[in-house]
């Protein structure tokens, strides 16, 4: 039963509508950035010679290069360690059923929907007596735990979806149950490992809260945290500053569409699971 | 459910029954291996319980005891009793930041999940496969850019030469253009207005996988019934998606409530106090104010707020599954 032209039109205008609403902020970013340095823009107007040369300035104004080397020193240091704790607890939460991790699993629900803010004071003087403040290491332990109630949570859906049976009859082989965990549940694993990676990675770069805390030194910092410090700069020279912001957005919007298949599918049970 | 009253019974004395023999019985290496499999399997829980332990649990009751205290970070602390929480709730300008934080659910949750359950109807719809992904790309974009950034795109689109102002004078209201988040009574709405941008395309894309998992047969038979749009959305399309709207208004009031980095960088709660909200206000507290006493107790107040809003919202979208 096909619906008739007529019908369908009101829904198209609203759709359309919608998705004018999701892009106009981004274009509005992008026709500002390439009007000429020094001028103030108005709206949306495409320039009639875009200045493209004002992104090669901005990469330099803002930094880009060690902030990109920061990122990803940062993800490096949070997505494989809070992987791989989290698929270990899963394991044992989920497959190993663990005596008393009924407590453990009720503090991680908690955990859950603790609001960021319930903690960073707290965390600043903690790490400040740890001797870590303004270093990557820092944010990154305190990125780690913050990862754990959903990241456990995640992969211990997984393995209580798994037969039960695959545990018992690795351990009538004789496998321990770290041989198992590596050489049979891993492997097995890895679909629900690479989407919450995903959402790891994504988790880390839009990092804006603790980085600003932790961090004094821009350059350190996650690619979101860095842009606190570029727009107290730059607040006035709109379209530098807009250029730098839509830069610094770049690579999360890449990533995106390149996975993005697997990002809306890991978005979406993660929100189911949590 | 008959059966209720009966297995509960029935199943501590069968246990009962069944392993104190065996228990007896059983070899003592296989015992031993069972308590070595204890401890092997927390010492795989072990690095995960660890980190959360000393950077979330340990912070949170650190947070509980500043809370006590009047401490400005460096000398030494004062016990206060309650004195901070009662400041939060009859400091105005506190609680001002909580009702703010109320408001924005207007705008992070009801508008998107309105929205969004509009849209996914539409696009079920339309059931043009190559529109709709270009749909979902598009409309889901907001939410994969960092909140401070999307916070950037809007201050420039709300300034008095953004494109708000310059769509507004092109259909002719020239009269209504202002500097929107330098403006005391639209400063919040247009902050608000943010928080839609990025959870409409979370809400579009979380609820039309509800839409597919919904009996397809369903729908035709609504259509042979002569159901119009509406009144197939409202007679099948919303009833089957009570789960995740349930998730839709769950992430989304948390979202609201605990809003940070779209605030922090749009108005930094200004102008004046007009958009602060408690997230900011935790961290102007304890960072810029040196009262780590009362911002704790503010964001634990928050963190209160947000369980007692959060988990009678988890049960009532539940209750029937």
């Amino acid at each position: 039963m096909k619906t008739s032209m007529k019908e369908r039109v009101p829904g198209i205008a609203l759709l359309l509508a919608a998705m004018v609403f999701s892009i106009v902020p981004l274009v509005s970013m992008l026709s500002a950035a390439l009007q000429p340095q020094g001028t103030t823009p108005t709206g949306i107007s495409w320039p009639s010679h875009p200045h493209w040369h004002n992104f090669v300035d901005a990469w330099q104004v803002a930094d880009i290069t060690p902030l990109l080397v920061s990122s990803l020193i940062l993800v490096a240091g949070v997505v494989p360690f809070a992987a791989l704790f989290a698929t270990m607890a899963g394991y044992a939460l989920g497959a190993l059923k663990i005596p008393g991790g009924v407590v453990f699993f009720v503090l991680l629900l908690l955990g859950l929907t603790l609001p960021r803010e319930a903690t960073i004071v707290p965390i600043y003087y903690q790490i400040r007596d740890m001797g870590l403040l303004n270093t990557r290491l820092g944010l990154i332990l305190v990125l780690i735990g913050s990862f754990m109630p959903f990241a456990v949570y995640w992969m211990r859906a997984h393995f209580l979806s798994m037969p039960k049976e695959l545990s018992e009859a690795s351990s009538l082989d004789g496998a321990g149950p770290w041989q198992s965990f590596v050489r049979i549940q891993v492997p097995l694993a890895v679909p629900a490992i690479a989407s919450m990676c995903l959402l790891l990675f994504l988790w880390t770069w839009n990092t804006f809260l603790q980085a600003i805390v932790l961090i004094d030194d821009p350059s350190k910092r996650t690619m979101a945290g860095a842009l606190q410090n570029f727009v107290g700069l730059h607040s006035t020279d709109v379209v530098l500053l807009n250029a730098g912001s839509l830069l610094i957005m770049a690579p999360t919007i890449v990533v995106f569409l390149v996975f993005q298949r697997h990002f809306v599918k890991a978005l979406i049970s993660g929100a189911v699971k949590g | 459910m008959t059966t209720v009253g009966p297995v509960p019974a029935a199943q501590p004395v069968g246990r009962v029954a069944g392993t104190r023999p065996q228990g007896a019985s059983t070899p003592a290496p296989r015992r031993r291996r069972r308590q070595r499999g204890w401890v092997v399997g927390w010492l795989f829980a072990l690095p995960a319980l660890l980190f959360y332990a000393v950077f979330v649990l340990r912070p949170l009751v650190s947070a509980v005891q500043y809370s006590f205290y009047d401490w400005n970070g460096i000398d030494l602390a004062r016990f206060v009793g309650m004195a901070n929480y009662t400041k939060v709730l009859t400091d105005p300008q506190l609680l001002s930041s909580i009702w703010h934080a109320f408001f924005l659910i207007i705008f992070f949750t009801v508008l998107p999940v309105v929205g969004g359950l509009l849209m996914a109807a539409l696009i079920r719809e339309l059931r043009s496969k190559g529109f709709g992904t270009l749909a979902r790309t598009v409309l889901f974009l907001p939410q994969i850019i960092p909140g401070a950034a999307a916070a950037i795109a809007w201050v420039w689109m709300y300034s008095t030469d953004g494109t708000v102002n310059q769509v507004l004078s092109a259909i002719g209201l020239d009269g209504v253009t202002r500097a929107w988040l330098g403006d005391f009574t639209w400063a919040l709405p247009a902050v608000g207005l943010i928080g839609t941008w990025i959870n409409l395309g979370f809400c579009t894309i979380l609820l039309l996988s509800g839409i597919g998992k919904i009996d397809g047969t369903i729908y035709e038979a609504a259509r042979l019934d002569g159901a119009g749009f509406l009144q197939t959305f409202r007679a099948v399309t919303v009833p089957g998606l009570k789960q995740e709207i349930g998730v839709c208004v769950t992430m989304s009031v948390i979202s609201a409530l605990a809003s940070f980095d779209i605030v922090f960088m749009s108005t930094q709660g200004g102008p004046g106090y007009s958009t602060m909200v408690p997230g900011v206000l935790v961290y102007q507290l304890g960072f810029t104010q040196s009262q780590v006493g009362l911002a704790s107790a503010l964001a634990l107040l928050l963190t209160l707020l947000i369980l007692l809003v959060v988990l009678p919202l988890q049960r009532a979208f539940r209750s029937e599954d």
